[in-house]
């Protein structure tokens, strides 16, 4: 029987982690994040799951690395400080190829800027915030229901390409209440095991872990099951030894890394568009702030104007194909967003690869911790038809 | 025991082999380690206390951080995780919690564990995970080239400390007892014997284990401290060492300089893994769930 409730997103994502199978949260309370993890501490022991507060943020991803590699589902939540603080060890999980979620619900920042406002000042961070070269996987749901989907989908993806997946949330839908139905069944994509067991491996015929399979991303066995699999944040082959100084072993590994996100980008990434086809001036937009474009969407319609939306549910990997789309097409492209500007540098790389006409591109960006009114959408969207 | 095996010299290198190379990933070696460095006899030491603790291999995952001593998981033919900069003790006890039937072993450093890690020491003694931290304190950072650690002596010299090391030093099994820890002790590399019983303690102890190794780094400390040889610090660890018990008598100014050695603590109280599981029984009659990864139906 589905469930039906009326909670706020932060309840909702706790909700999702448990229908797919999560049963490890490791956190640290933290400002608008934290009742992802109140929450989580009240249904993992009803679940025969494990809950641990840790001592910072950084023994928080560490605790849920090392469960992972017990074999269980396991994840995070946290804000920009606390995501600050896990970004080296977001880039031990990418090199060791660990499946995880990650939840940041974004505050305005620098620093501890506005802990109870709202933002999405952490979207380039979500990206680039560990060093080193890695493609990550980012969802940003914009409804309380959406949170609750995108949450199992990010631990599906989590176990298919065994990379952590971030959950980049901004506060309003963190916070927000809205009715949500949890369906009995949700899809669930599981860890894939070696095709052979443990004692089929020997000198001779070495166990790899991470040779991965044909769409680039290694089988995952579990610790405890014999197969002694050597995990290490240095470079390393295929048996998972260390090669930290062979420029090719190197090369190797991280281009695996990024080429199986990249080369399945267009099953990964998720956007929708509406009212595109004929549109001189389409909106992108991603997380709370969609909801104010589809708004302002509608109102210019209803005055005839020709605008479209685009709504990206998964930053990262960007969407190239489908803005490459709309810059071919469209004469403006708006970025809507709260920050001063991150993802539309992204839409100004792809109308970069448009040959011939390009569309102007426009950024309203809006800090401080208050959503985008419609209005200021369709007085932007008016500008390009004047 | 190795050393005669690897003089005798014999045509015969299978009987001649070291007992516990069985353990070791062959074709890793030779490792990273310096000559006379104190890791060599760590790994002979913690194979003989597993083996008398008769922990079965196969359950053994071997967790560590950054710098030499934490490059000895890589060799073992066992799971093992090289994590971040002092870090081991929290992805250990992710793993610890996620399979409560592993027996996870910390491989940690004094700059790792009481520097960088210093924060997740304390709290993984103080929550009494059942985990078995060996820390090979050699008083100084070997790995980056002989920088001075939270534990170098007073005056002592580093490439940090050119004219000596000015700050108190932490005294790790103090502190690892004090924060909680259910067994703890401190030897050097000179007290095998003492230091293989201590392992099994540790391992077979339902809690927050903790060994200090007081080890030799001839390369970087010895150099830099008038103990230019492997032998020179041995000895020194020899002249230097007093027993908890005797140390106990000896006032201020006597147990300057020395390495106390002995148990400091070895009693018991709920370990972390255990309330998460009873916690599991009280609110949904089950035990913990195990590899929920690898399952598409999850009960409710």
């Amino acid at each position: 029987m589905s469930e039906e409730l009326f909670v706020q997103g932060n309840e909702a994502c706790a909700h999702g982690a448990i229908k797919a199978g999560c049963r490890f949260f490791a956190g640290y309370p933290i400002t608008p994040s934290t009742e992802v993890a109140e929450d989580l501490a009240g249904l993992l022991p009803k679940h025969g799951g494990s809950f641990l507060q840790m001592e910072d943020e950084i023994g928080a991803i560490g605790a849920i690395i090392g469960a992972s590699w017990s074999g269980l589902k396991a994840m995070t939540s946290t804000s920009g400080p606390g995501f600050s603080l896990m970004q080296e060890n977001i880039g031990y999980a990418h090199i060791t190829e660990t499946p995880l979620v990650i939840v940041d619900v974004q505050r305005g920042g620098p620093s501890t800027g506005q802990p109870t406002m709202p933002s999405q000042g952490d979207m380039m961070q979500v990206r680039w915030g560990s060093h080193g070269d890695y493609e990550p996987i980012a969802l940003s749901p914009s409804s309380v229901q959406e949170f609750f989907d995108f949450t199992v989908k990010a631990f599906n993806l989590a176990e298919k390409y065994r990379i952590p997946v971030i959950l980049a949330v901004d506060e309003v839908i963190g916070h927000m209440r809205e009715k949500i139905t949890i369906p009995d069944n949700v899809d669930i994509i599981k860890r894939m095991m070696p095709k052979e067991s443990s004692d089929q491996f020997n000198m001779d015929n070495p166990y790899l872990p991470f040779k991965s399979d044909e769409n680039g991303t290694p089988p995952m066995a579990t610790f405890g099951d014999g197969y002694n699999i050597p995990v290490t944040g240095l470079t390393h082959n295929e048996k998972g030894y260390p090669d930290s100084s062979d420029p090719k072993a190197h090369e190797n590994l991280i281009t695996r890394l990024c080429n199986k996100i990249l080369n399945n980008r267009e099953e990964i990434v998720s956007t929708h568009e509406s009212f595109c086809d004929d549109a001189d001036t389409i909106v992108i937009s991603y997380g709370a702030p969609v909801r104010s474009v589809f708004t302002a969407v509608e109102l210019a319609r209803k005055e005839g104007l020709k605008v479209g939306s685009i709504k990206i549910d998964t930053p990262w990997p960007f969407p190239e194909t489908q803005i490459f789309k709309a810059a071919e097409s469209a004469k403006n492209l708006i970025v809507v967003e709260m920050n001063l500007g991150q993802m539309v540098h992204e839409v100004e790389r792809i109308i970069g690869m448009v040959d011939g006409n390009k569309p102007n591109v426009h950024l309203i960006g809006k800090i401080g911790g208050e959503l985008h009114k419609p209005d200021e959408i369709l007085s932007k969207i008016k500008e390009g038809f004047s | 025991m190795t050393e005669k095996n690897v003089n005798s010299n014999n045509k015969n290198i299978q009987t001649n082999e070291n007992p516990f190379m069985k353990y070791l990933r062959k074709d890793r070696l030779p490792n990273i380690f310096c000559a006379g460095c104190g890791n060599g006899i760590v790994m002979n030491i913690f194979f003989k206390g597993m083996e008398s603790a008769d922990i079965d291999f196969d359950t053994l995952a071997l967790v560590s951080g950054i710098g030499c001593s934490s490059r000895i998981p890589g060799y073992v033919k066992c799971d093992s995780l090289h994590t971040t900069h002092g870090r081991a003790i929290t992805f250990a006890t992710g793993l610890k919690v996620g399979n409560p039937d592993l027996n996870v072993v910390v491989f940690t450093g004094d700059g790792d564990a009481a520097s960088i890690g210093g924060n997740h020491l304390i709290h993984g003694a103080r929550k009494n995970i059942n985990i078995t931290v060996i820390c090979v304190n050699n008083n100084i950072y070997g790995m980056t080239g002989g920088q001075i650690s939270p534990t170098s002596p007073k005056g002592s010299f580093g490439t940090t400390a050119p004219y000596g090391a000015r700050d108190k030093p932490f005294n790790l099994a103090e502190l690892v007892s004090t924060a909680g820890a259910t067994y703890v002790s401190r030897w050097t590399t000179v007290h095998p014997l003492q230091l293989s019983k201590s392992i099994k303690k540790a391992l077979l102890n339902p809690g927050f284990s903790f060994v200090e190794i007081v080890s030799q780094c001839p390369t970087y400390f010895g150099r830099k401290n008038k103990l230019r040889t492997p032998v020179d610090m041995i000895n020194a660890f020899k002249e230097n060492s007093a027993n908890i018990r005797k140390a106990a008598k000896m006032d201020e100014e006597e147990l300057v300089g020395k390495i106390v050695v002995g148990e400091y603590v070895n009693n018991s109280r709920k370990e972390l893994t255990e309330n998460v599981r009873d916690l599991s029984v009280e609110q949904c009659c089950r035990n913990l769930a195990i590899k929920s990864a690898y399952q598409d139906k999850f009960e409710d």
